[in-house]
């Protein structure tokens, strides 16, 4: 099959308008008659249910938590990006789509990006309507910051929980349509299958997390927004539920899965303290904003922290090594996701690493907090040279900016942030790639359509941070409804799907077969075991850096392991109770698989881009060497039986209105 | 459409208790004033207190609202404790409530119930008295040129000397003097509320017993004000951290004072009369 | 660290339930509480048995996933955080803790320390929302400034999580601060005050039909909620309350 990413013709500030104006609708009469189910309900699925429902759709929404509010896009701390050019520092359209072209290697596709762009003011219209408690200015209007890799200041925020605010405006949205019937919500199920009638997305297989029943499901579209799939590292800020499931299943019935091999990884992560860790804590990269990251300066001096018999604040200050702003002065300790996560892994890999496990570097708030405490002194007449008086008043301004950070850190920690420097190191936390979808986000099966991380489309090789609230609302919101109206106008006449086809019959048993694969296993391993053997192959492999010979090797160990999962894991409980042992092992089924395709991805891209570095391809200093000539393609996986044999397609990248330069941040 | 259900509604149950629970506060501040009189002031001081508490028609009012409070504030105590046992059908193995809340907040059904009972008994004792019962008239003795003499107070002013009735030519019904035979009423005296009040803790086999019931109640009272009293500006939605002081400090005061000095009433009967 | 466990066990919602005792050995504390409760787990199910069902998921303090009644409070003895950031060096060596479920007829058991709690969502149902479509063309968002005091105190009151630990800790099961969280956050903010009368009313009586106690002011919900939601909010509501019946 050929890849057609359906972009419309026309200029790029024209194309969604003109696609807006041509696209068939669906009748308020006729919505009535048609299903729509959507898996998942974070900022994308939580919004689209929403607004389908709306419409007048009836929506059947899924997800596997207690309730759609805890979708983990509610984890989200920093913020969302939105072309407001409130704070008339010179932004635009174009500039959000420019930045985060270039912000993502230009690894994305222009029009979706600019798309995204074009939409992003009306998400902040939209949320604010809804009554999310943005953060404010003392005039009333809504105060903004900046994030890395940018020069303006467009994210819009809520102190730390930002993704959390937004998370329930999207589920007031939804509540207010299931009050009135249109959404019907099925807490607590899991989707396992998807299931195609004649080619097209017509319903899922989901069990019911309480009773263990497989249910069948039915609908005119399935539209999967199911996160993403950094789980597949065992270790990483996702939580602890989140999984490619939903995704990998459509994969393996048609969907190609493209660029799995681009993941971000968070610079600012709360540092791992030991082997019991079930998962890491992100510190939001506003931190960064106002903190500086260091490393010392001298190898003894690292050493001696390491033992504990030299603290960081007794360094003076020409023995402390701010590398980011050292090496990327124009951009400083603001540099992109990337690019500080890889400085922070060279200086620890060179030596200077700061905690017992030399994996950590200095978040250092000591310089905010003077200069602010300076600043409040002078505006509330007080002596700014007095050390006690600027440091009360500087920390409270800390204290008030990033205050619920601070304390999450000093309860896992069990440090104080203000007076010691915080310690961080970069963590698995979000992945651009995903199923590969077109311009209406529609995947290589007809009537499947992809939302929010669960896709590949807007973020290229990396994504520039408060940009996946953005994506996530903006396809829920304001891209999907339009879409899959223009798809769904072809299903008026179709009437009901019932669920009792020879295809849903399939899928059932297919699902069926695998539980009780695992269940009467009786192995001697919990599956934990075999999770965290998968995350250390990825992250020692296929993580931060990678090379062709450790790839080839984590593809074969990955391989192994995946046999060893099948003959030798032990699930306790039954197959019709609640059972969460059941649960892990579906979903770390499927990211043995996955992770397989993963580094097989990152093998065949021989350049470096965003998220992807490989060590073969870098510049003398250790930057980054991308391969636009061949390399400017979106690479999307057909599942052929097994991960190893999947075949590659192509998507190029063309680039109209962005020039492709070396990203520098210099 | 949503109805606003004032009195079924748990909120709207929260207001009757509070605006209940506030009244009875005033109340208790005027009973408090009145019982004073057994320590500041003379019998008749008292005994006109509690005339006027009986008679007049403002106070009769009042106190109809008094006892419809009571009713009111217990009824809807009971159904709110009923309502909340049932909202935990299965309780904790270990609770550690202590750390959160204080002990009366968690025992004001306790707490009121005894206040209940305490009430039964108190108005059995006296109100009922007061108002069901034949009870003394007040009578002193005077010294009228060097003769001791009993004589009964009355309301008109006009004193009754004591042997008149004894030697029958005033007989006594009710709380009115009357012309032997006949219907002719020649003034109405006090009942002796007074009196009854210091044989009752000063009662040779019980008052002992009585003084420690009625010092225990109140500080039984004392413990549901501590809670109640800033909880009744909660559930009328009084909460703002300007006041919020304020109103614990005169709320803990309130709680304090007025159950001391109710209880130091028959200690100072019992101890010091 | 070696410690016993105390954990309620019940199969499914119809079984009865007891506490079992379990004892754990070599907990560092470093950990999180839900991670020696993952070290339980392994034990359990390398043995055979069936592990400790618990609801967790972001591990972070946000989702509201994570339950748990611990040594007779909810989350546990620390103040301000949710089970999953509560660490192991909040106890001693030698410690006897007891874990059970959030109790409320409300929130029925479904396994273990697992509880069903929708009724949350119903409320959400009847009123935790501003009723506006989503057309892309609603008015700017700078179109009606709002005070900042006014915007940070409805984000405070926004910040629940909806975890239930002001339900299992009230000694009446009482929503009252989960619902006067939402309903505060929209009658303080200009967008929300259109629909405040109808909101308030629907919410507090599915609130009630739900089996929720009624609300006694005792404050243990203030202090044990994970993120420190006021009071102040309760009122607020029964102010509103108040206004919506003369409305």
């Amino acid at each position: 099959m050929k890849l057609d990413s359906k972009i419309p013709n026309g200029p790029i500030d024209k194309k969604w308008s003109d696609y807006k104006n041509h696209i068939n609708l669906v009748n308020p009469a006729n919505k009535r008659n048609i299903d729509v189910i959507v898996v998942g309900t974070g900022l994308a699925g939580g919004s689209a249910a929403a607004t389908l429902a709306e419409l007048g759709y009836n929506v059947k929404a899924f997800c596997y938590q207690d309730s759609p509010r805890r979708a983990h896009s509610i984890a989200a701390q920093g913020g969302i990006n939105a072309s407001k050019n409130y704070q008339g520092d010179g932004d635009s359209v174009h500039r959000l789509f420019y930045d985060t072209v270039k912000g993502g290697d230009y690894r994305a596709r222009e029009a979706n990006v600019y798309r995204l762009a074009e939409v992003s003011e009306n998400i902040i219209d939209q949320c604010v309507a809804q009554g999310v408690p943005f953060a404010r200015e003392y005039g009333g209007l809504l105060d903004n910051r900046s994030f890395g890799g940018v020069q303006v200041s467009r994210t819009f925020y809520a102190k730390g929980q930002t993704g959390q605010q937004l998370l329930l405006g999207a589920y007031s949205a939804m509540n207010r349509q299931i009050g009135r019937g249109k959404i019907q919500m099925y807490n607590r199920h899991e989707m396992l299958d998807i299931v195609l009638v004649d080619g097209k997305a017509r319903g899922i297989i989901a069990r019911n997390l309480i009773n263990g029943a497989i249910e069948r499901y039915s609908a005119h579209a399935v539209v999967i927004a199911t996160g993403g799939y950094g789980n597949v590292f065992f270790l990483s800020t996702n939580a602890m539920g989140s999984n490619v499931t939903a995704a990998w299943k459509a994969h393996k019935r048609g969907a190609y899965f493209a660029n799995p091999c681009y993941t971000q990884i968070h610079p600012t992560c709360i540092p791992v303290s030991g082997d019991h860790q079930s998962k890491l804590t992100l510190m939001s990269e506003s931190l960064r904003n106002d903190g500086r990251i260091w490393v010392p300066k001298k190898l003894e001096d690292a050493a001696a922290i390491r033992e504990g018999k030299l603290k960081p604040t007794q360094l003076a200050e020409e023995d402390r090594d701010y590398y980011l702003e050292r090496r990327y002065p124009s951009f400083g300790n603001l540099v992109p996701r990337d690019v500080a996560s890889r400085a922070a892994k060279e200086r620890c890999d060179a030596g200077f690493g700061v905690n017992a496990t030399g994996e950590a570097v200095y978040l250092d708030f000591a310089a905010a907090i003077d200069r602010y405490g300076k600043e409040q002194a002078r505006l509330q007449h007080l002596n700014e040279n007095d050390a006690k008086v600027v440091y009360k008043l500087g920390k409270d301004v800390v204290e008030n900016k990033y205050g619920n950070l601070f304390q999450m850190y000093e309860k896992i920690v069990d440090e104080d942030p203000y007076t010691t420097p915080m310690m961080i190191y970069p963590a698995v936390h979000y992945t651009m790639g995903g199923l590969w979808v077109d311009y209406n986000l529609m995947s290589t099966i007809e009537g499947c359509y992809v939302l929010g991380e669960a896709n590949f489309s807007d973020h290229g090789a990396n994504r520039l941070g408060a940009s996946a609230l953005m994506q996530g609302l903006a396809d829920g919101y304001f891209v999907l409804p339009y879409t899959i109206g223009d798809y769904l106008s072809k299903d008026i006449r179709t009437g009901a799907i019932p669920t009792d086809l020879p295809e849903f019959d399939e899928a059932e048993k297919n699902v069926k077969g695998i539980i009780d694969h695992v269940l009467g296993n009786n192995g001697t391993h919990s599956v934990d075991y075999f999770h965290k053997k998968l995350g250390k192959i990825m992250w020692d492999k296929v993580g931060m850096a990678r090379n062709a010979q450790g790839l080839t090797e984590a593809m074969s160990e990955i391989t192994a392991l995946r046999e060893e999962f099948y003959k030798d894991v032990k699930v306790s409980g039954t197959a019709d109770s609640f059972n969460q042992e059941l649960e892990k092992a579906l979903r770390v089924a499927d990211y043995l698989e996955l992770g397989e395709l993963f580094a097989k991805d990152a093998l065949h891209r021989e350049e470096s881009c965003g998220g992807h570095f490989r060590e073969e391809h870098q510049t003398e200093d250790g930057e980054a060497r991308r391969d636009d000539e061949n390399f400017a393609y979106v690479a999307a996986w057909e599942y052929k039986g097994k991960p190893s044999e999947a075949v590659l397609h192509k998507e190029d990248l063309v680039f109209e209105n962005i020039k492709l330069v070396t990203r520098s941040y210099k | 459409m949503a109805k606003s259900a004032l009195l079924k509604s748990s909120i709207g149950k929260k207001y009757w208790m509070a605006l209940t629970g506030l009244f009875l506060c005033v109340f208790l501040v005027g009973h408090l004033v009145g019982n004073l009189q057994l320590i500041f002031g003379d019998a008749s001081a008292f005994n006109e207190y509690a005339l006027f508490m009986t008679t007049n028609p403002a106070v009769k009012i009042l106190s109809y609202l008094t006892y419809l409070s009571i009713l009111f504030h217990a009824i809807d105590g009971i159904v709110l404790t009923i309502q909340n046992k049932k909202a935990r059908p299965i309780g904790y193995a270990k609770n550690n409530a202590s750390s959160n809340s204080a002990w009366q907040s968690r025992n004001m059904a306790v707490l009121g119930t005894l206040i209940l009972i305490f009430i039964a008994t108190h108005m059995t004792n006296f109100w009922a008295k007061m108002h069901f019962s034949e009870m003394p008239l007040q009578s002193e003795i005077v010294n009228i040129q060097g003769q001791e003499l009993e004589i009964y107070k009355t309301v008109q002013g006009q004193p009754i000397p004591a042997n008149a009735v004894q030697m029958g030519q005033v007989e006594i019904k009710g709380t009115g003097f009357y012309e032997t035979g006949s219907d002719f009423k020649i003034a109405d005296g006090y009942k002796d509320l007074h009196k009854i009040t210091i044989e009752f803790f000063k009662d040779p086999a019980y008052g002992l017993a009585f003084t420690i019931f009625y010092v225990f109640s109140m500080i039984v009272l004392a413990f549901h004000l501590l809670h109640g009293f800033k909880s009744a500006f909660q559930s009328l939605g009084a909460n703002n951290p300007r006041y919020n002081g304020l109103i614990t400090t005169v709320g803990n005061g309130f709680a304090i004072i007025v159950p001391l000095l109710f209880a130091i009433i028959p200690l100072y009967i019992y101890f010091v009369k | 660290m070696n410690l016993t466990l105390k954990i309620w066990r019940q199969k499914n919602a119809k079984d009865k339930g007891q506490m079992v005792d379990y004892k754990i050995n070599n907990i560092s504390p470093d950990m999180s509480f839900l991670e020696m409760l993952d070290v339980l787990n392994n034990e359990l199910v390398e043995k055979g048995d069936d592990p400790v069902a618990f609801d967790h998921d972001c591990r972070e303090g946000i989702c509201g996933m994570c339950s748990l009644f611990i040594n007779g409070e909810a989350h546990g003895p620390d103040r301000g955080v949710t089970t999953c950031q509560l660490h192991m060096r909040m106890f001693k060596d030698g410690d006897t803790i007891y874990i059970e479920p959030f109790r409320a007829k409300a929130f029925p058991v479904i396994k273990d320390l697992v509880v069903d709690r929708t009724a949350f969502d119903k409320i959400q149902h009847a009123g935790g929302f501003i009723s506006v479509n989503t057309s892309g063309n609603t008015q700017d968002a700078n179109a009606i400034p709002v005070p900042k005091h006014d915007a940070d105190r409805a984000f405070d009151a926004a910040t629940c999580i909806g975890c239930g630990a002001c339900v299992a800790t009230c000694k009446n099961s009482s929503a009252m601060l989960f619902v006067s969280a939402k309903v505060s956050q929209f009658a303080l903010l200009p967008q929300g005050k259109v629909e405040a009368t109808e909101r308030v009313l629907n919410m507090v009586e599915e609130m009630d039909n739900l089996g929720f106690g009624n609300c006694t002011n005792t404050g243990a919900c203030e202090v044990e909620c994970p993120k420190g939601i006021s009071l102040e909010n309760i009122a607020r509501m029964n102010r509103e309350y108040l206004k919506a019946s003369f409305r």
